[in-house]
């Protein structure tokens, strides 16, 4: 099921806990080097799909799936290692030689080359999540998964890692999933917004604006607007949250 | 990292021994609280010195202090006390290596393997309910009266808290961190040996300093047992001679040897844990 390629493929894939059904029958194709956002609310399933893309829970056997070789995520938390230094913490499971010079560069890339001899328990919640891009980018990764990694950024963060990984993006070209519940970051940062409801794709409209993008942009508006109802949100508590 | 727990929050700061003030290099006002520390054990031992002196107390009964430090110079000054304190040492530092090779590989085979769980740690929490010391008489049995018993009280006095510790720590480890590690191609050695092993090492430690005083302890317990050389023999043969200052010695000397290995192995702590955020920070 892994290839060389960079496209990913998912055909038919069911995901049951318990009584529940988490994916139902589920169809997903990833063009090499998109960058897709994947919608959905709480326990609609979205994390369980990255986490089957991942690897890290096993692929049923009736469903196929071909991802490529190399995949990296980047969690929620930064998850990194708190008795390995930043460097160490990015080169991990790297092939031996040159693993630190790599690490470094990959640092550099994400603007903590000042703390690569850094405990981890020193950085703030930026640095070590920019830690954690560099640790999954290091391995040039032909699959980004991002699992809600803004999540647990305060605004200001959030905006700059916005910019960073729409950066890095564009000089690694890894074909991106980013599962979030954020609206807007899905606009902002996506080709094409995917939303997940009752286990299956419900929604999946393509973003043709220009970068960067703006809030205000009435494309945008109108955009974020359709997803929100697609979610269930309906107008009038966008109006009243507005 | 600084090597100053300025305020003694932090753990048991060890009544280092007395302070020379190291000629201005350190503030008066730190001196004068670390002084502070030490002037009501100062003033209890004077008052002994006293009551010793005025005849309240009989040597018999408890020797005075001034007799306590002569006889511990004259017992180190003709190496007798240096002698036993070998053996005793030799006893400890034996039945450690056993007593927490055995906790560690123990621990590692139930905290990383089910069937390992299933077969290790049910006997070994059996065990671990019984009063180890309550063996002696078995061991008596089984080992004689000569070295062994000694020895193997002291590795089982060590090797249960080293169980204990290192397999909850190797439990706790945060299996976020283990399923990163496997995400980022680290196979099952490699996540036992990044993630796992540190993880549990806190706590592991925590384990072997448990396992320092449970060893003084069996230490003491064995050296009852027929010792012919020994702190412990230093101070029943005292007994005999109705020697309570030598007997006050030897207290003092276990005392010592508790708290230095207890410092080795926070001083090792501070080394290998120097990531942990209270140390980072501090």
């Amino acid at each position: 099921m892994a290839t060389d390629a960079r496209d990913v493929t998912v055909r038919g894939l069911t995901r049951r806990f318990g009584d529940n059904t988490v994916l139902d029958r589920l169809d997903l194709d990833l063009a090499p080097g998109s960058f897709t956002a994947l919608l959905g609310r709480s326990g609609s399933g979205k994390s369980t799909l990255l986490r089957t893309l991942a690897g890290l829970d096993p692929a049923p056997e009736d469903a196929a799936i071909r991802v490529p070789a190399s995949v990296a995520v980047a969690f929620q938390e930064p998850r990194l290692l708190p008795w390995k230094r930043v460097w160490q913490n990015v080169a991990i499971g790297l092939p031996g030689g040159g693993a630190k010079e790599r690490a470094e560069r990959a640092l550099s890339e994400v603007g903590l080359a000042r703390h690569r001899d850094a405990w981890p328990a020193t950085l703030s919640g930026g640095e070590a999540q920019r830690s954690a891009l560099a640790r999954a980018l290091v391995r040039e990764p032909r699959l980004l998964l991002l699992d809600e990694p803004f999540a647990a950024l305060d605004a200001l963060t959030r905006i700059r890692m916005h910019a960073l990984v729409l950066d890095l993006w564009r000089v690694h070209t890894p074909t991106t999933l980013l599962v979030t519940h954020d609206v807007d970051e899905a606009v902002l940062l996506a080709d094409r917004v995917l939303v997940l409801d009752a286990g299956r794709i419900a929604a999946d409209i393509a973003v043709d604006m220009p970068r960067p993008r703006a809030h205000g942009d009435a494309r945008f508006v109108a955009l974020r607007r359709r997803l929100l109802s697609e979610l269930g949100v309906e107008a009038e508590v966008i109006r009243e949250a507005a | 990292m600084s090597d100053t727990p300025l305020l003694g929050a932090r753990g048991i700061v060890p009544p280092s021994l007395p302070v020379r003030a190291p000629l201005g290099a350190v503030l008066p006002r730190l001196d004068l609280l670390r002084a502070r520390r030490f002037v009501s054990p100062l003033v209890l031992v004077l008052l002994w010195q006293a009551a010793s002196m005025a005849g309240l107390i009989s040597p018999r009964t408890l020797a005075a202090p001034s007799t306590v430090l002569a006889s511990a110079w004259e017992l180190i000054a003709t190496g007798e006390l240096p002698r036993h304190l070998l053996v005793s040492l030799a006893r400890v530092a034996t039945g450690m290596a056993i007593g927490v090779t055995a906790g560690v590989a123990l621990a590692l085979v139930s905290g990383l393997s089910r069937l390992g769980e299933e077969v290790v740690d049910a006997p070994m929490q059996m065990l671990r309910t019984l009063p180890f010391l309550a063996l002696v008489p078995l061991f008596i049995l089984w080992f004689g009266i000569g070295e062994t018993p000694k020895i193997a009280l002291v590795a089982l006095g060590s090797a249960f808290p080293v169980y204990l510790t290192l397999f909850s720590g190797i439990r706790g480890v945060d299996p976020k961190l283990v399923e990163a590690g496997r995400v980022f191609g680290l196979d099952r050695a490699g996540i036992v040996r990044h993630v796992v092993l540190p993880g549990a090492l806190p706590s592991g430690l925590v384990g072997l300093r448990y396992a320092l005083g449970s060893a003084w302890l069996s230490l003491v317990i064995a050296e009852q047992i027929n010792a012919t050389s020994g702190i412990g023999f230093l101070i029943n043969d005292a007994r005999d001679f109705l020697r309570t200052d030598v007997i006050v010695v030897g207290l003092l000397v276990y005392a010592l040897l508790g708290l230095s290995a207890d410092a080795l192995v926070r001083g090792f702590e501070r080394r290998a844990l120097a990531w942990r955020p209270s140390l980072v920070k501090g």
